[in-house]
């Protein structure tokens, strides 16, 4: 059992956190191009690669699109790689991560959660990550700047993990979090270089008969990213699902390590349950306003009323057995979507946490409330609202509108 | 012949190619086939350059280029680009 | 010191209403607290009316929201005062703090608060056009809510500003931040 490690603390917000982490990670390669508000990682990332402080090739591309090519190609190469990107950015990267997921880069990207245009706005919402979540990426939601320190040191080992060998986005609410400074404990460089590791590859079978890293190199020639006929596209695609499931059990472990070596903890790694062993009624949410939820949460049990948060850290992969367990015996589920899907009845959660209880024996009432679209901010008092919208739902035995709104003006 | 094909715990990750794409010989593809004139030929090596399947190579111990036609897929480009006209395309 | 305070900045873009909310965070985190700070912006643009806001806590915070009731409203150019409600949600024994040569009491009057509410002045703007030759009213500003409200000391403070600047500007800014922490007046 390692003791917990001596740590610094820093005020950083979430951009300048995500700059530390990947400074002390022994990044190889960052290809990245501005959008507000990741602006800042890159800014001191920049930073860092112009002081000394770090080794890594800086490369500024001219799209978003380039920089995810640029970084996967890299990492094919072997190189330990980082990009950041927000909203139409990450759009504009859709089809390479798709690519990058199929080629099996472990390519860490941090995303600033910020709107989609139209209309134009620059303030966070999770529609970005949303409309990705198909794109074979591990997904990873922060709730507070300190998370998303951890986590994006997490994010290499779990990426770079013989079993998984999957790209991994760390998720952060625009100016919530990315622009919000609060404290962090740093761990010591070293220990967060022995924590990563160098990278590993695993032994494949190329066409001169032999095995060989799975990396280009001249010395051991090999094709990655061909193409793939009907008859074998589907299993490789079936492979990468294969990978998805065990990042469940890495993603847990990575977690547990480090929690011994920094003494914090996230739920287990993919589920932060909060005061839900009793709870009656429950939210489900993730990232930032989670932590406001959790602070409501504490007043209305210390008034008596049987409340609880379910937190997802982890969306993808989707730990369904675990959502289902924790949230079998509430009995009115409020699901808190900060995108939306249009024309879907429901956002991506509400569907998803549907689908996890939709076997259990206990049917739970399962509502959906959008919130924090563009930026709207999110008040305790509105989220108290939502938890007495639930006690009437349990008093009348009813759902009568299950799609609702938080805050907008009718 | 059917040759077995692997399932998805079989095949190599990321879709690494267990077969070298050497292997497959598509000289059957073509129906016109490139014949250099000797004496017009300069050696300039541009059809080298040019050729998309790298079925035109130079031999260092002939002196000369040499055209393999068990990959030649007759496309024309050769006879095409060479300067000299050399290349002529003819009905295999 | 309250459990947790609440601080909000008003300010235009390039006046350093933002860096004044980081720098009183960061002197909060040398006092052992845990703080919270963050900029509300319109256009990013100089000049465009900027919102800063700062949470100083004995507690880890949890909440990601908009401060909506503060304790302390720190008005870093004067003018805003006419189109931006800078008092609205000020607690009912709130401080206000407004860079002005006018006298608090002209300014409680203006703003139409409550007669709980503290109100403190200071000429911000000359201290920092006099010291800096520049008018960046952040450290000013940041001088005379320390005075008003005692929620950090002017060590932490200084530290603060020893570490993000060079250092004779840094030492520029403790002769302003003095100045300001001397000459804020309250009704």
């Amino acid at each position: 059992m390692k003791s917990v490690v001596e740590q610094k603390v820093l005020a950083l917000n979430g951009d300048e956190a995500v700059a530390y982490a990947v400074k002390q990670c022994d990044v190889d390669v960052v290809a990245a191009y501005p959008i507000t508000p990741q602006t800042i990682i890159v800014e001191r990332f920049s930073e860092y690669v112009a002081n000394g402080e770090v080794e890594t090739a800086f490369i500024c591309t001219e799209s978003e699109h380039s920089a995810l090519t640029a970084c996967l190609a890299a990492s094919l190469t072997g190189a330990r790689t980082f990009t950041a990107s927000a909203s139409a950015g990450l759009a504009l990267m859709h089809e390479m991560l798709f690519v990058t997921s199929g080629c099996r880069a472990p390519v860490v990207m941090a995303i600033a959660n910020r709107a989609l245009s139209a209309p134009i706005n620059i303030h966070g919402d999770q529609s970005d990550t949303m409309a990705q979540r198909d794109s074979g990426w591990i997904q990873i939601y922060a709730e507070n700047v300190q998370e998303v320190y951890d986590s994006v040191i997490q994010a290499f080992r779990i990426a770079e993990h013989p079993d998984v060998l999957l790209p991994a986005m760390v998720c952060l609410d625009g100016f919530q979090l990315s622009h919000s400074m609060e404290n962090v404990k740093v761990l010591p460089e070293e220990v967060v270089k022995r924590f990563v590791g160098v990278r590993q590859f695993p032994k494949v079978l190329t066409h001169e008969g032999r095995f060989a890293p799975l990396r280009l190199d001249p010395e051991n020639p090999m094709t990655l990213g061909p193409l793939a006929f009907p008859n074998y596209y589907f299993e490789f695609k079936r492979q990468q699902e294969e990978a998805m499931k065990k990042a469940l059990e890495v993603i847990r472990q990575v977690h547990e390590e480090y929690a011994e070596i920094s003494g914090r903890r996230y739920g287990d790694g993919l589920l932060d349950a909060y005061q839900l062993e009793d709870a009656e009624i429950a939210t489900v949410c993730l990232g930032s306003t989670a932590g406001t939820v959790k602070a409501v949460v504490d007043e209305l049990r210390a008034e008596g009323v049987k409340a609880g948060l379910l937190r997802i850290r982890t969306f993808r992969p989707l730990p369904v057995e675990g959502i289902r367990r924790a949230l079998e015996n509430v009995r009115a589920i409020a699901v808190m979507d900060r995108s939306m899907s249009f024309g879907g009845h429901g956002g991506a959660v509400f569907h998803e946490v549907r689908h996890a209880l939709y076997d259990s024996e206990k049917r739970p009432f399962v509502v959906n409330y959008i919130y924090g679209l563009g930026g709207r901010d999110t008040s305790p008092m509105q989220i108290r609202a939502i938890y007495k919208d639930l006690e009437g739902i349990l008093q009348k035995g009813r759902v009568e509108t299950p799609i609702r709104y938080v805050g907008l003006r009718e | 012949m059917t040759v077995q094909e692997k399932g998805w715990r079989e095949i190599p990750i990321a879709a690494v190619c267990w077969k070298s794409s050497t292997e497959f010989l598509t000289g059957d593809w073509k129906t016109f086939k490139p014949v250099r004139d000797l004496e017009k030929c300069t050696r300039c090596l541009l059809c080298v350059i040019y050729c998309p399947d790298g079925a035109i190579r130079w031999k260092a111990d002939l002196g000369d280029i040499e055209f393999d036609y068990n990959y030649c897929k007759g496309c024309g480009v050769c006879a095409n680009e060479c300067p000299a006209k050399a290349i002529e395309m003819k009905l295999e | 010191m309250k459990r947790t305070i609440e601080i909000r900045w008003h300010g235009r873009g390039g006046q350093g209403a933002w860096t004044a909310s980081e720098l009183l965070a960061k002197a909060a985190v040398y006092e052992g607290k845990y703080i919270q700070s963050f900029p509300e912006f319109g256009p990013e643009r100089m000049g465009a009316p900027v919102t800063a806001f700062t949470r100083i806590s004995f507690e880890p915070i949890k909440l990601h929201c908009a401060i909506y009731n503060p304790d302390v409203v720190v008005v870093l150019d004067q003018t805003l005062m006419k189109t931006v409600p800078v008092a609205e949600g000020l607690s009912e024994d709130g401080k206000i703090v407004v860079n002005s040569k006018d006298s608090p009491l002209e300014i409680k009057q203006r703003l139409g608060v409550i007669d709980k509410v503290e109100v403190w002045t200071v000429p911000a703007t000359e201290i920092a056009v006099k010291i800096l030759r520049a008018p960046i009213t952040s450290t000013a500003m940041l001088g005379a809510m320390a005075r008003a409200t005692g929620i950090v000391s002017l060590e932490s403070i200084k530290r603060t500003v020893e570490e993000r600047f060079r250092r004779d500007i840094a030492e520029k800014n403790f002769a302003v931040i003095e100045e300001s922490y001397r000459e804020a007046r309250s009704t």
